[in-house]
Parts: C-alpha cells; sequence; structure tokens
C-alpha cells in the first residue's frame, strides 16, 4: 500500500488509523461524502487534501465537532442512529462510516440510512473473527482486549462486535454488493475482490469494504 | 498603523434615504432611512463584505467607540482590527434595524403628512421588513454577495432571513444563540414586556413624545423581566447568590434587599436612559411574528431549497431563551435541504447571553469558520 507523504502531514495519519488512507484512496475526486462519525476529522481534512471532495462531517463527541469546525470543516454535532434519517435521498455520492458501525445502536438501520443516502458505502470494522480474538477466548475464557478492541468489555463503546463474515452476511440480507474489502494485518493492508475469505476472517484486525446498492 | 486610522475614518454614522418600502403587513413605507456604520475598506472585487445584524436592543455599534454612549461597542470581543471579524481584511457593515431607535425610521419618526412622529401609527414590522431594508442598503453600498451575514438572537433571525429569502447574496451565514421561529415562551416573555409598557400611565397611548414624562418604569420592568431570560439560574447563582444589598440583614420590606434586585433594577434603569419604549414594543413583535417554516408550509427545509450559502450554527448549553434544541431542528433542516452546515454547541454557563461574551470556544469556532469561508471565496 502507498501512502503518499503530503496526506500524511495535511491528514494527521498515525499507525493506528491506517484505515483512513486505505478508504481516501476509494474516493472519488471532487465527490460529495458524508463522513459518519468523523471524529476529529482526520479522514475528511485527508480528502478535502488529496481529493478536493465536498465533504460533511457528523460526529457525536462535541469536542471532536468543535474541533472540525475550528479547522473549517463542514461538521454537526448528531447521532448516527438517530440523525440520518434527517439526510436527503441520494445527497451524497459516498457515505463512510469508519470505525464507527460497532458503537451504533441498530447497525443494519445505520446501514439502511446510508445505502438511501448514498449510492456507494465506505464502512470498515473491527474483526472479532480475528484469530487472536477467537484463542483468547478459547484458551483464557476471558473477553478479548486486543490492538484493535483495547477496552475491557464493561466500559467499551462497542456494543455490536461481528466477525468480517458476519458483516458481509448482514450486507447481503440489505442487499447491500461488496464491491471490494480490504483486510488490515499487523499495519500490513490486503487488497480482496468481492467478500473476504475463510483466511481473511482469520487473519483480518480490521476490514475497510466498499459497498454498492444492489 | 495606517489600516487602523483609515477604518477610524470610515466608522461613521450616516443616514440613507432609500426609495418606498413595501411591508409585510401591507402597508408602504415611504420614506426610509436607516442609519448604519462600516469599519474597514470594501476590495476591489467587492468580496470582503460582512454584515453584521444587532439584537433586540443592540445598535450599529458592534466595534469602536459608541457615540450616544460614549462606551464600547456591544461586541468588540469580536470586531475590530485583527480580530476575529477583522476590520483589517473585511469590510464590515452593521445597520441599526427598521423599528430601531438608534437612528433608523421607527415610531419615533416624524410621519411624511407633517403631523409629528408616528407613535403607534407606525406600522407593525416583521424581521423580513427590516432584512429588506438592508437589501437596500446593501444596493446602496454597490455590494452585490456578502461574504457573510452573522448575528446573534433577533440578529440571527436576519441572518436566516436572509439566507431564505435572498440567499444568492449570502456567501456564508453564522446564525448564533438564535431560532427559525420564535417559541411560545419566547412570546409569552415579550408580552409581559409589553404590557408593562403598556400598563404605564406615562406612556400615553405612545404619544409619549409630546409629554415631559416617558414610560420609564414600564421599559425598566420590561428591561427587568427580559435580562432574567438573557441569563440562566447558575450564573445569577454563581455572581449574586442570596447575598444582600449594601446591609447586613433583610428589612422586612420591599426594599432591593438581595443584589440581584438591587442589579436589576440598575439594568432596568439604565436601559431607558438609551432605548425607547415604542421600538420595543414594535421590535418584540417582529421577533414574535417570525417563523420562517410557517412561510414554506410549514416545511422549515424548503426554505433553504438549493442553498450555495455555507452555514455554521452555533448554540449555548445554558441558554433556555433559544436553546440548543432550536438549532437542531434548525440543522436537520439544512441538512435535509443538501445545505452546506456547521453546527457547533459551545459549553458555557452564562446563558443566552454568552453570544456577547468571551467564549474562547465560540471564538475559536467562528475563527476556524470564516477562514475556510474566505479561502473558499479567495480572501485568503
Amino acid at each position: 500500500m502507498m501512502i503518499d507523504p503530503k496526506s500524511q502531514a495535511a491528514g494527521n495519519l498515525n499507525g493506528d488509523r491506517i484505515d483512513l488512507q486505505l478508504i481516501a484512496d476509494r474516493v472519488a475526486p471532487n465527490s460529495k461524502v458524508l463522513d459518519i462519525g468523523c471524529g476529529d476529522g482526520a479522514l475528511l481534512e485527508l480528502l478535502a487534501h488529496q481529493r478536493g471532495i465536498d465533504g460533511r462531517g457528523l460526529e457525536l463527541s462535541q469536542s471532536g465537532v468543535n474541533n472540525c469546525v475550528a479547522r473549517g470543516l463542514s461538521v454537526v454535532q448528531g447521532n448516527a442512529d438517530t440523525d440520518l434519517s434527517y439526510y436527503p435521498d441520494n445527497g451524497f455520492d459516498t457515505v463512510i462510516l469508519s470505525q464507527t458501525l460497532q458503537a451504533t445502536q441498530r447497525p443494519h438501520e445505520v446501514l439502511r440510512e446510508m445505502a438511501r443516502i448514498g449510492e456507494r458505502l465506505i464502512v470498515s470494522i473491527p474483526n472479532f473473527g480475528h484469530w487472536r480474538v477467537r484463542l483468547d477466548l478459547l484458551l483464557n475464557g476471558r473477553m478479548p482486549v486486543t490492538g484493535a478492541l483495547t477496552a475491557s468489555w464493561y466500559e467499551t463503546a462497542n456494543i455490536h462486535l461481528c466477525t468480517l463474515k458476519d458483516f458481509t452476511a448482514l450486507c447481503g440480507v440489505l442487499n447491500l454488493q461488496v464491491e471490494s474489502c480490504i483486510t488490515l494485518s499487523n499495519g500490513k493492508a490486503r487488497s480482496l475482490k468481492g467478500r473476504p475469505t475463510r483466511r481473511a476472517n482469520l487473519m483480518a484486525e480490521q476490514g475497510v469494504f466498499v459497498l454498492r446498492r444492489g | 498603523m495606517s489600516a487602523t486610522k483609515a477604518n477610524e475614518e470610515q466608522g461613521q454614522t450616516v443616514r440613507l434615504d432609500r426609495a418606498a418600502l413595501k411591508l409585510d403587513c401591507g402597508a408602504t413605507l415611504d420614506h426610509v432611512e436607516l442609519a448604519y456604520r462600516t469599519y474597514g475598506t470594501l476590495n476591489k472585487d467587492k468580496s470582503n463584505a460582512i454584515l453584521i445584524c444587532h439584537a433586540l436592543t443592540g445598535d450599529q455599534h458592534p466595534a469602536g467607540n459608541n457615540p450616544l454612549t460614549d462606551k464600547e461597542g456591544w461586541w468588540t470581543q469580536v470586531v475590530g482590527p485583527g480580530s476575529i471579524i477583522d476590520t483589517d481584511k473585511y469590510f464590515v457593515i452593521c445597520s441599526n434595524v427598521l423599528g430601531g431607535c438608534g437612528g433608523s425610521t421607527g415610531p419615533h419618526s416624524d410621519k411624511p403628512d407633517g403631523s409629528g412622529p408616528y407613535g403607534l401609527d407606525f406600522p407593525v414590522i416583521t424581521i423580513a421588513d427590516m432584512v429588506r431594508a438592508q437589501n437596500l442598503l446593501i444596493d446602496h453600498l454597490g455590494i452585490e454577495t456578502l461574504f457573510c451575514v452573522l448575528g446573534g438572537s433577533m440578529g440571527g433571525m436576519q441572518v436566516l432571513q436572509w439566507a431564505a429569502a435572498h440567499g444568492e447574496r449570502v456567501f456564508s451565514a453564522v446564525p448564533i444563540a438564535t431560532s427559525a421561529r420564535h417559541s411560545s415562551q419566547n412570546i409569552a416573555f415579550h408580552e409581559v414586556g409589553r404590557q408593562a409598557i403598556l400598563a404605564d400611565a406615562d406612556f400615553e397611548g405612545g404619544r409619549y413624545f409630546d409629554s415631559v414624562n416617558r414610560p420609564r418604569k414600564g421599559l425598566a420592568v420590561a428591561r427587568m423581566a427580559a435580562h432574567i431570560t438573557y441569563l440562566s439560574e447558575a450564573a445569577l447563582q454563581r455572581k449574586f447568590g442570596r447575598n444582600l444589598q449594601d446591609r447586613e440583614e433583610v428589612t422586612y420590606g420591599f426594599d432591593a434587599d438581595f443584589q440581584i434586585e438591587s442589579y436589576l433594577r440598575h439594568q432596568g434603569m439604565s436601559f431607558v436612559e438609551r432605548f425607547d419604549a415604542n421600538s420595543y414594543l414594535y421590535i418584540t413583535r417582529a421577533m414574535d411574528y417570525f417563523d420562517i417554516a410557517a412561510e414554506n408550509g410549514g416545511n422549515l427545509a424548503a426554505a433553504f431549497k438549493n442553498s450555495d450559502t455555507r452555514f455554521c450554527v452555533m448554540s449555548f448549553t445554558s441558554d433556555w431563551l433559544f436553546p440548543t434544541s432550536e438549532s437542531i431542528t434548525l440543522v436537520r433542516a439544512l441538512n435535509a435541504a443538501g445545505a452546506n452546515v456547521s453546527f457547533v454547541e459551545i459549553e458555557s454557563d452564562k446563558g443566552h447571553d454568552a453570544f456577547l461574551l468571551d467564549e474562547p470556544e465560540m471564538h475559536a469556532t467562528l475563527s476556524g469558520f470564516l477562514a475556510s469561508a474566505a479561502a473558499a471565496r479567495g480572501l485568503a
């Protein structure tokens, strides 16, 4: 995977969020993009610099929103579970949800709304099917705490964890086509056409999915 | 240094005679005057103009010295040379609203037929009428598109009216601590204020300008009631608590025993020195009538359809006069209209008046938003 050094400076990328550059690589230049759960705006800023997009963000945390707006990004405070219904049909070319789905109350409804708002979806999720997670639970009998899932079960915001396989199954139910999938493991990215393999479901720490309305 | 000097020279109050103005109520004002003030220099492209809209009891002096009160302008926290709204960079315009008492046409003005001041014969005006008058002013200044229109409270209502009715002239809009419609509770507070004025024996049906007395008591009570709504319980408690005013014990009477009472009385009495009772009636009424959605079949989003304006909406956590929920309603409508909108709720315990005060987070937000809008406008 190539990361443009210029973008690294602009987008403030760090090792934990290499999914951001992978997502940015999959966004069409000058398109209209909604980033749900945009955090401190790192991805929106990256997209603005690299791709010249017309970007909007939705973020739950007030400090995140205030940071974004002070940096000149168009971001509103809101909740993915309740606020997406206020966005118009087909209002955006691409709708992005990075590392947020697992923290929503109703992930399937969030995906359904995303598909209504934009034709193309990019969703990144932590993979609960990663071998270390499986092994942890099998050998220790404790809920896993890993690099991608750092909080203990009682304090984690991640209430709807899934495996890559679970996710693609849900996409099938929602009639969303998996156009491509990138898996991340040990900071290395692997590009896959279509759905992730069994092996990917075991080896990947994260998955980045490009979806299209079926 | 020279730029600052130029700013000062241009910061004079000027009057403007305009053609007839057709009002929402159906009446027409033949000779409208708007008192306004400008700061800074309009650039060659005329692309750096910012219109600041003042609140209910504000005036056309957000920055510099107010020649009437000999005090600092009401928004020097934000406006001035080198400040967030940098008058060395932007051409800043602020006009006294139609119906106001800072020099613009209002109930204190003389009727065209020479029979003296209007008083209550002045037609009832709306926020849209105020904005129509400002539009004529912007025409007069030869400006096609304003880089930004911004204001808090009733100023924010004007901002929204500008964006909804004259969006093609508004590149960016910053409505602060405001709402797209005046709430029932807010109408109720205004009604209390108006009834206090109307109940004052010196009001004389609005024709008090003929007599030596003015409805000071009524206007002061109106201001006292309104002033409470501009603050918050936490701010009042912090500032005054149950502290007594210049005494050790309560007096078992109706003197201003408590500091908060003394403070409110002072607010009321100083307000009547600078504000006109008739103007207060008319301007509060204009706010009550404000409802952008109603003018679009109840659909607020429809008011901003196809808007190219960049919006930055701000509210304050302790503002119970224009609570955050009002801003969220507005933001959702703007999103539904596909508009470019940012929304920030600022943590503050200073209530509605927070927008006029030292609020670093609001200032950072405004600064960032203006910088990115300026870049998009080619003003970097």
